[in-house]
């Protein structure tokens, strides 16, 4: 290997934060978000957006925007809630789940809008 | 009005404790051992023997057999099966009253069924398979003190596999030192970071300077990347009293997590720091030197998958497993079978797998597996296929031997399992198109395409030594 690069993280800098799955890839197109929502469909979990000012990001508890959408299976009234969620909160991470309700958990969740500090 | 007279001497076992006709009971204990009897001796003797020698029997008529209901209490023998593929040993099914156990007791269960009876002459070897613990069982131990669902939630992390990494070197690194590398590692995207198992309070560094210092570095590195973190301190002591103190001071560090030798130290130690750890709410992760020791010989010993049951009962919210892919022993089938065992709900009767029984874990929760060995970024295909999503990765040299240092290594690891993880929910087959995601992935991340280069074409192909009994 020739050059050693140096690991660019830095304590205070808001673009060192990362917010848990697939934070460490690039941001999803819209095409890819389509696909993880499907996913979350296909599952059979139900389907949930939430937002937060990236300052306040580490908190457990984001805003829920409304209520988990229990039962929704179109792809495209879910894609369009976060979209929605987006729209009112444009300086906010938006995070898509999919709650798992056989496993009490979440099966998946993933910041699919990275809010003012992070691209 | 007496039923039986006493007549001293040495009796068949089989007259007693071979009982083919027995159906055995939802409360009873049933074990699974591969018997290899000495030439000359029948099987079902061979059988009954192990029935006799693991509950009440002894070698010869006592008087005070006959001050209990011995028919009751007794181990039988109820089935005997040939093993595929051996013409040599055979296995015997053996069923045993609940009250032969203390509640609870993981180390009484032992102590009966792979006690004396595995030293005893008739047997040329023994290996005891697999063990259905009664639900009436199950619920009278405390089992893993949190859980996977819990530790999801704790640490805020879902919808993937979790990543480790076992510092390096073993020994010889100051307690500053040491924590310079779990900082590395943390900051660079890794969940957690462990302590190696024989790292416990050695002169070169002592447990109370580890602990100070690995504190720091998961708070800074927290502070960087807005995400929870975690290191596993070995609290693995010489004494239960130092164990206990060890973990106290953990908590009062506020560490998410500690961990423990389950075999080394044995099961009553873990019990009861699984017990700790309930009540303190801290996770507790569960290394296993010397299984090997006992489960690697395929016609001796104690099954892994045994051991895995018997620790889910004492408790350990995470178990080391094997990688299927990596450098240490697994059998792709039987480890699957074993994951099962740690994270279900009920496991059902299934030979392919090398389960014996059904077994229900009523409302116990299930355990991490922990891959660790020997992986590196070319494996995360394979792992995420295999494992799922709950289970720990610990890439150890795989994380520190990144060329441009343990951050990169760990960033490299995240961007591998996250690219692997979105590929599967896209619908993509990872154990055949994971190369093209990685290469993929690799494009926007220089640590991972690094690692890639480093590591390319390692592979581990020995063959399997313990495999499953197939025909």
């Amino acid at each position: 290997m020739g050059e050693v690069l140096d690991y660019p993280s830095r304590l205070g800098d808001a673009q060192s934060h990362r917010h848990e799955t697939f934070s460490y890839l690039p941001p999803m197109s819209p095409e890819q978000i389509r696909k993880q929502v499907a996913y979350i469909v296909s599952r059979g979990w139900n389907p949930a957006i939430e937002h937060s000012e990236p300052e306040n990001a580490f908190s457990h508890y984001w805003y829920m925007w409304k209520l988990p959408m229990f039962g929704e299976t179109d792809v495209d009234t879910i894609l369009a809630e976060a979209a929605a969620c987006r729209e009112a909160n444009p300086r906010n991470h938006v995070r898509l789940i999919g709650y798992d309700n056989d496993a009490q958990s979440q099966g998946a969740a993933m910041v699919i809008y990275r809010g003012g500090d992070r691209n | 009005m007496a039923k039986r007279t006493y007549e001293a001497g040495v009796r068949a076992y089989a007259d007693t404790y071979w009982t083919p006709d027995y159906t055995p009971n939802d409360t009873d204990l049933l074990a699974c051992f591969k018997v290899t009897a000495q030439a000359g001796v029948a099987r079902e003797e061979a059988a009954a023997a192990v029935a006799a020698e693991s509950s009440t029997g002894t070698w010869t008529t006592v008087w005070t057999d006959l001050l209990t209901d011995l028919d009751y209490y007794k181990g039988r023998a109820y089935r005997i099966e040939d093993v595929p593929g051996d013409g040599e040993s055979f296995y015997a099914f053996i069923a045993y009253p609940i009250d032969l156990f203390e509640e609870g007791s993981v180390v009484n269960v032992l102590t009966s069924l792979v006690g004396n009876v595995f030293g005893f002459k008739a047997l040329r070897s023994l290996r005891l398979e697999d063990i259905r613990f009664p639900a009436a069982y199950v619920i009278t131990c405390g089992g893993p003190p949190n859980g996977i669902q819990v530790e999801r939630d704790k640490l805020n992390k879902y919808g993937r596999g979790l990543l480790g990494c076992t510092i390096k070197p073993k020994l010889g690194l100051s307690a500053k030192n040491y924590g310079r590398a779990v900082y590395e590692c943390l900051r660079g995207g890794l969940d957690f970071t462990k302590d190696d198992e024989n790292i416990n309070s050695q002169p070169f560094m002592r447990w109370r300077d580890r602990f100070t210092f690995v504190a720091e570095a998961i708070e800074k590195a927290q502070a960087e990347t807005g995400e929870r973190k975690g290191h596993y301190c070995n609290v693995t002591a010489p004494t239960p009293e130092e164990m206990y103190k060890r973990a106290e001071y953990a908590k009062e560090l506020g560490m998410p997590i500690i961990m423990h030798d389950f075999l080394t130290a044995g099961f009553c130690a873990n019990t009861g720091l699984a017990n700790w750890c309930r009540e303190n709410g801290l996770l507790l992760h569960i290394h296993r030197a010397m299984h090997a020791v006992l489960d690697r010989h395929p016609k001796h010993g104690v099954h892994f998958r045994v051991l895995a049951k018997c620790l889910r009962l004492s408790g350990g919210d995470h178990l080391h497993s094997g990688t299927v892919v990596g450098k240490l022993e697994g059998d792709r089938q039987a480890t699957m079978g074993w994951i099962d065992i740690m994270r279900g709900r009920h496991n059902r009767e299934d030979r392919a797998r090398g389960i014996f029984f059904d077994q229900s874990w009523g409302a116990m929760p299930g355990m991490f597996p922990v891959a660790s060995g020997g992986i590196h970024v070319w494996h995360m295909p394979a792992l995420v296929s295999i494992f799922g999503d709950d289970a720990v990765f610990q890439f150890g040299g795989g994380t520190l031997g990144h060329p441009w240092g343990n951050a990169a290594g760990a960033a490299a690891n995240r961007v591998a399992l996250e690219a692997c993880v979105a590929a599967r929910n896209e619908g993509r087959e990872l154990e055949r198109e994971g190369g093209d995601v990685l290469r993929a992935a690799a494009r926007h991340s220089p640590e991972l395409a690094a690692a890639m280069e480093t590591w390319k074409e390692i592979r581990f192909e020995f063959d399997t030594v313990d495999k499953l009994d197939v025909a």
